[in-house]
């Protein structure tokens, strides 16, 4: 039954992502229309996207403050992202953020999504959407919702953790808990997302693996670790991807309830690129910290290509 | 378009997890099937209920009076109901006007991005011309430029256009975006093409072909793409934070962030009030369109 379900899907899915046949042969003079059609989308991403990127470029090897007066600075910018601690630190902060979101959200969303695959749950419908419903909440509305039930005084969980004898105190104040604490919220928001691509995933599975793997003797965690896993080995891929990248522009709930703090503990390069560029008007510095992070997410997408795409090779 | 989750057919062996009847019955914590069933329920009903916990509190603290708020022991109902929290954000906020500011931002930014993305996604999908091939890769590889990278600049450039604090500034910049285009395009490009060139052969121009063959086709990803459009748009922070400075332009999402201010008295009760007026409108959206939005997800990590 799979076998025909997939077939019929991929027939229906048509040609390959980026290859594909396209466009018929007996289309003489079509380049104009071509054009026309392009036109428009063309005009905004050229000045929106494709210019911006070179013009990031120059402005960090200048130290431009946005009114006519710069001066080529070379390297200068790089150099003190590299060695000016402060600056240096925020590429510190967001790799923090980064390994503490991506196992986080993956590990949870798998979990739920194990959990919400079970056909012996009734309500599988109910659960999936109720569990989606985060995302659809904004991050600073997530960050509100989350500085109220952590309020040291009022809020609802702390006076809940203490009664079980947790003693968070002020979690936004303390700079060992404040980066877990905004990654939490991240974590809240997104998670449903994943986990949405996990069941899908999870649902591509030809049951005849798992029936093949219990004749064998494979228990459940074996047949986790050996069917469901390298199965699932797409979705994980492009689950880690999205949430490192997401995890790299990590802002909006930073911004609402620590502003960076405490002590710069979560001070993201992402935080710094606006208050470098838009408060501070170093624009050379700002948008050289762009490049940095424009440049560790090509090399983290590139990495994670490479690496996946190599691992089902050698599954084949 | 393919159902992606399928009815479950009678097989045991569909949870990874599962354990089998056989299976059941065995070990030191065997318990009846029954009993697991029940006992998975309740672990998943208990775990939905904790990820709910913050929109319960928002929907709840919303109709708090400010003296229960920072009453201690906090509660989680209202023991007194009241609208004061909505009326207090009307004035602390131009809260009317932020509301509009965010329909016309995320509409607009919708729109727009459907018309061009959809014309762009049908020249590279059925059109062929000299550097097609080309022109997609740059696209796809434009997807992984996050826009905070180059906001700077962007900001430069509505700045010399003028467009500071207004809603060409607020949209103009999102008009046509590459994920929209290649998504389209991929969809452009499931979709059989005998039925366009029929209309072809009998003499409709590309434009005809366009708008009366492939766009009725495609309403489902368009309406998918359109709303992840308007969500990521009327949830976004940074953007209307850069390119409005005047509290009369910001959406509601970067107007409800002033309420924070400088340090001092947190008020909750307009904080929770504002943000379910703004998550309101996302949540009758959501209601709606759920099943076509949660399995259009889930297409996204499949391709």
């Amino acid at each position: 039954m799979t076998s025909i379900v997939k077939s019929t899907r991929r027939a229906y899915r048509a040609p390959a992502p980026l290859g594909g046949r396209g466009p018929l042969r007996d289309h003489k003079g079509s380049a104009a229309i071509a054009l026309a059609f392009l036109l428009p989308a063309l005009i905004i991403l050229t000045l929106f996207v494709a210019w911006p990127m070179v013009s990031a470029l120059r402005l960090s090897f200048t130290n431009s403050s946005g009114f006519g007066l710069e001066q080529w600075v070379g390297f200068g910018n790089y150099v003190q992202i590299f060695t000016d601690p402060r600056i240096l630190g925020t590429l510190g902060t967001t790799a923090l953020y980064a390994v503490l979101f991506t196992p986080t959200a993956l590990i949870g969303s798998l979990a739920l999504a194990l959990l919400l695959n079970n056909p012996r749950l009734a309500g599988r419908g109910f659960f999936r959407t109720a569990l989606f419903v985060p995302f659809i909440v904004s991050l600073a509305v997530a960050a509100f919702a989350w500085s109220y039930l952590l309020d040291p005084q009022v809020g609802l969980l702390n006076y809940w953790l203490r009664a079980l004898g947790i003693q968070l105190g002020n979690v936004l104040q303390d700079p060992t808990l404040a980066m877990p604490t905004v990654v939490l919220v991240a974590v809240w928001k997104s998670f449903g997302f994943y986990m949405v691509i996990f069941i899908a995933g999870l649902q591509e599975i030809p049951i005849s693996l798992y029936e093949a793997a219990r004749i064998d003797g494979a228990g459940a965690w074996k047949r986790f670790l050996h069917v469901t896993l390298p199965q699932l080995n797409n979705t994980l891929a492009f689950v880690v991807i999205f949430a490192l990248i997401a995890a790299l522009q990590a802002f909006d709930q930073i911004y609402v309830m620590t502003g960076g703090g405490p002590y710069r503990s979560t001070q993201t390069v992402v935080m710094e690129i606006y208050q470098e560029g838009f408060k501070k008007l170093d624009l050379g510095l700002a948008s050289a910290l762009s490049y940095v992070l424009l440049l560790a997410t090509l090399i983290l997408s590139l990495i994670q290509f490479r690496f996946f795409g190599r691992r089902e090779k050698d599954a084949n | 378009m393919t159902r992606i989750i399928a009815p479950t057919p009678p097989v045991r062996a569909r949870s990874p997890l599962g354990r089998t009847p056989s299976q059941s019955g065995r070990g030191p914590f065997a318990l009846s099937r029954r009993a697991q069933r029940w006992a998975l329920f309740v672990v998943v009903l208990v775990l939905t209920l904790i990820v709910l916990l913050p929109v319960i509190v928002i929907a709840l603290t919303a109709f708090k009076p400010a003296a229960e708020i920072n009453a201690y022991p906090p509660t989680l109902v209202p023991g007194v109901w009241t609208l004061d929290n909505f009326i207090a954000i009307f004035k602390d906020l131009p809260f009317a006007r932020l509301f509009l500011n965010s329909f016309v931002f995320a509409g607009g930014v919708t729109l727009f991005a459907l018309v061009f993305d959809s014309l762009a996604a049908y020249a590279l999908a059925r059109l062929d011309f000299r550097g097609s091939r080309v022109l997609l890769i740059a696209i796809v590889a434009s997807l992984m430029i996050p826009f905070q990278a180059t906001l700077i600049p962007i900001y430069q450039l509505v700045g010399d256009l003028g467009w500071v604090n207004t809603f060409a500034g607020l949209i103009i910049p999102r008009a046509a975006d590459a994920f929209g285009i290649f998504f389209l395009r991929q969809f452009f490009l499931s979709l059989p093409r005998d039925l366009d060139n029929a209309a072809r052969i009998d003499g409709a121009s590309e434009l005809r072909v366009f708008r009366s063959v492939v766009l009725p086709n495609a309403v489902p990803a368009l309406l998918t793409l359109g709303i992840f459009t308007f969500v990521n748009n009327w949830n976004d922070l940074l953007w209307p934070l850069v390119f409005t400075t005047s509290p009369d332009m910001g959406t509601i999402t970067s107007g409800l962030t002033l309420l924070t201010g400088p340090s001092g008295i947190i008020p909750y009760g307009t904080m929770m009030a504002g943000s379910l007026v703004a998550v309101l409108p996302l949540a009758i959206l959501f209601l709606i369109v759920q099943r076509r939005f949660i399995e259009s997800v889930a297409t996204t990590g499949l391709k």
